[in-house]
């Protein structure tokens, strides 16, 4: 108490910031930084769950780059980045462009564009799974057959299935993209425009010009969010594939799944533990090589 | 005065800990351990009261979890020297158990190996390591045909087919197309990811004169002739006579459920599902024969064993306990209570059960059903799931594809036999 007594009044702000951020710093300590440290260690271990941990030393990694499923998923995990982050963008940002200059029944529409995010992602996931069926149930081989036309295969081809588990995907979270586009359409000063205006300045100059670059910020926040996103995409791909997960072939299969996969049907936690870090160390890059590139110009 | 004190709390300690030595001897607790399915719990709940009924000295203590916590929960508790004294596991899992030091085996005089083998199905085998049994069955589950007994009705067939060329005919005059060619409903449901790789595994393989591993289940053998015929048969059943289309509406059971299917192969423990589904009208058959008359079945359970945990007492309540889930009765109200099959012939063969028009062709299947032991079932499963794709999607030829999902299943036996 005297200790305390003794202390200069900056000192004792600084001991209560402590004292109020023991709590968080606990929290993150025990649930978050604990268990990333130990899945490091898990990573250069062999583990079943069951009995003791051993080590393996570098076994884990060496195993999982000689393994063609492994660079299979790989390249899935980044054709859902390199399709489903520029077709979002490209998407909302054109629905958040016209909606803004909407006024009829504005709130409706946006709250329609907005549904499918609140929606459950497996229960989103299992519509589009029966929607994408043959015939005779799904909806969209139905409609081509009454049309005369041949059916596609969406899920059960190897080709089609990746672009077919995206969709919805995408889907669900064009609503969120276009509200965060909107309030960032909505932050930029009208006095750009009235001063445009005046010069008499084409809309497509308008928009090059003033509204994407002032939207920088957003975008940047955007690309990287839903980057992080497609790179851990699993509940549309585990909902829609359940029987044969990432199937057909692996063609479906991102690296989340491998992990989920290896863990608790493989019970293979060292093995598993290792795809996390290389997962980790993804997410990391790619934020980090995108912060860079968006950031400053 | 200190010393004095401490001495006083050493007794007092003591005192306690005696009093409750001496209470739990008047009457042992022992804890149960299984994961949560409604049905199941219910036949266990009532198989403790039964057991507690007939032991006043024992009590167990039943816990369960969803399954996907289930295997963390024991492998975490055990060695801590807590949870649970009798534990169900998946046969599937003896070997990690073992292993892991989780379980113990079961007291040779009063589990003799001897009787077991006499009065168990052979199935249970699976379940001895070196001169003695570490876990035991109440029930059994296997494989039967499932047909739509209005879509015999309208094709014209009496009877279930009993052999493979009677089933290809009967599914050629079930499955229905459109005018453009598109299938409406299959002949047989087909579907490597549902239970056909136990179907081709150890019927099919058997029945064209094969044996689908050797050493144990430590070496696949089927990338010989009788492998390929069994996976050319069931490959035929889409490429050639186009009686089926794999994962038609999705899933085979729910194809069968909708009406879209004629026939369909699965476990006992669908019957449950399709009782209630309206308008259907459905029957069971035993699985089709082979060419040469070759009967067989796949079997898995699930089993009981005592952990290493339980000790002195607790250890005889839980051998009195296993030997009460061992018993007819327990197999009986299993059966009533879950549908799943009895793990003996004495409770299973009875009149009423061998007779029964739906557990009757499953449990005439356990008399020559066997139990594939797995090293990572979804991983071996996976292999024969892409080997059917490679061919279907990619159009890589029947043997070239065998091939390669032997050496990948191979792959994994070896690295889990050999670690």
């Amino acid at each position: 108490m005297r200790f305390y007594k003794n202390l200069s009044i900056p000192q004792k702000q600084i001991v209560w910031a402590w004292a109020f951020l023991a709590l968080p710093v606990l929290f993150y300590v025990v649930i978050r930084f604990y268990p990333t440290a130990n899945a490091f260690v898990l990573s250069f271990q062999e583990w079943n769950l069951l009995g003791d941990r051993k080590f393996v030393g570098l076994e884990n990694y060496a195993k999982l780059f000689s393994d063609p499923v492994f660079w299979k998923v790989f390249k899935n995990t980044f054709m859902y980045l390199i399709l489903g982050t520029p077709i979002s963008l490209v998407l909302s940002f054109i629905i958040a462009y016209h909606l803004d200059k909407v006024r009829f029944m504005h709130g409706t529409i946006r709250a329609l564009y907005f549904l499918p995010f609140m929606t459950s992602a497996v229960a989103m996931a299992w519509v589009w799974r029966w929607f994408y069926q043959p015939v005779p149930i799904g909806v969209f081989n139905n409609f081509l057959a009454s049309l005369g036309f041949a059916q596609i295969e969406f899920l059960s081809s190897t080709t089609n299935a990746l672009p077919s588990v995206l969709a919805p995907a995408v889907w669900a979270g064009l609503g969120f993209q276009v509200i965060i586009f909107m309030a960032g359409l909505r932050a930029i000063p009208q006095s750009y425009y009235e001063a445009a205006r005046i010069d008499g300045v084409s809309t497509w100059t308008v928009l090059t010009e003033i509204t994407i670059p002032l939207l920088k910020p957003t975008i940047v926040f955007l690309v990287v969010f839903s980057s992080i996103g497609f790179l851990r995409i699993f509940d549309q791909v585990f909902n829609m594939t359940t029987n044969n997960p990432g199937g057909p072939l692996n063609s479906t299969k991102p690296l989340v799944l491998l992990i989920y996969d290896t863990a608790f049907n493989g019970f293979n936690m060292g093995y598993a533990a290792a795809q996390t870090v290389v997962l980790f160390t993804i997410l990391l890059v790619v934020s980090l090589i995108q912060l860079r590139l968006l950031k400053d110009s | 005065m200190k010393l004095h004190r401490l001495r006083t709390y050493i007794l007092g300690a003591a005192t306690a800990a005696l009093t409750a030595a001496a209470t739990s001897a008047s009457a042992v607790e022992i804890e149960y351990w299984q994961y949560f399915f409604d049905a199941r719990v219910k036949a266990m709940d009532q198989l403790i009261e039964n057991f507690e009924a007939a032991n006043p000295d024992i009590t167990v203590k039943m816990t369960h979890f969803p399954y996907d916590s289930y295997r963390t929960k024991v492998a975490a508790a055990i060695p801590a020297g807590q949870g649970p004294d009798v534990v169900q596991l998946f046969y599937g899992w003896l070997n990690d158990y073992v292993e892991a030091e989780l379980i113990q085996p079961l007291p040779a005089d009063t589990f003799p190996p001897e009787k077991i083998e006499e009065e168990f199905f052979p199935m249970v085998k699976a379940m001895r390591m070196g001169d003695s049994y570490w876990a035991l069955p109440t029930a059994v589950r296997s494989l039967a045909l499932f047909y739509n007994e209005r879509m015999f009705d309208e094709a014209g067939i009496e009877n279930p087919p009993t052999n493979l060329d009677e089933f290809v005919e009967a599914a050629k005059k079930l499955t229905k197309k459109d005018g453009a060619g598109n299938l409406t409903a299959v002949g047989i449901t087909t579907g490597m990811t549902a239970q056909d790789h136990h179907w081709i595994r150890e019927v099919l393989i058997r029945q064209f004169g094969g044996e689908p591993y050797l050493d144990d289940y430590k070496k696949v053998n089927y990338e010989n002739e009788a492998g390929l015929k069994a996976f050319g048969f069931y490959n035929d059943l889409q490429a050639k006579h186009g009686v089926t289309k794999a994962a038609f509406m999705d899933e085979p059971q729910a194809a069968f459920k909708a009406g879209r299917a004629g026939m369909h192969i699965d476990g006992s423990f669908r019957i449950g599902a399709l009782e209630n589904v309206r308008g259907l009208k459905w029957g069971v058959a035993e699985l089709p024969a082979g060419p040469d008359g070759t009967k067989s079945n796949y079997s898995s359970y699930w089993v009981n064993a005592i952990t290493s945990k339980a000790e002195g007492e607790k250890f005889d309540a839980a051998v009195k306990f296993m030997e009460y889930l061992t018993s007819d009765e327990a197999m009986q109200i299993w059966l009533e209570t879950v549908g799943e099959l009895p793990a003996k012939p004495s409770a299973a063969m009875t009149d009423e059960n061998v007779n029964h028009p739906v557990y009757g062709p499953f449990i005439k299947g356990l008399e020559y059903a066997k139990t594939t032991v797995f090293a990572n079932e979804s991983a071996q499963r996976q292999t024969m799931v892409d080997m059917m794709q490679r061919i279907e999607l990619q159009g890589q030829a029947l043997e070239e594809s065998v091939s390669q999902a032997a050496g990948e299943e191979q792959k994994i036996l070896d690295e889990y036999y050999n670690k």
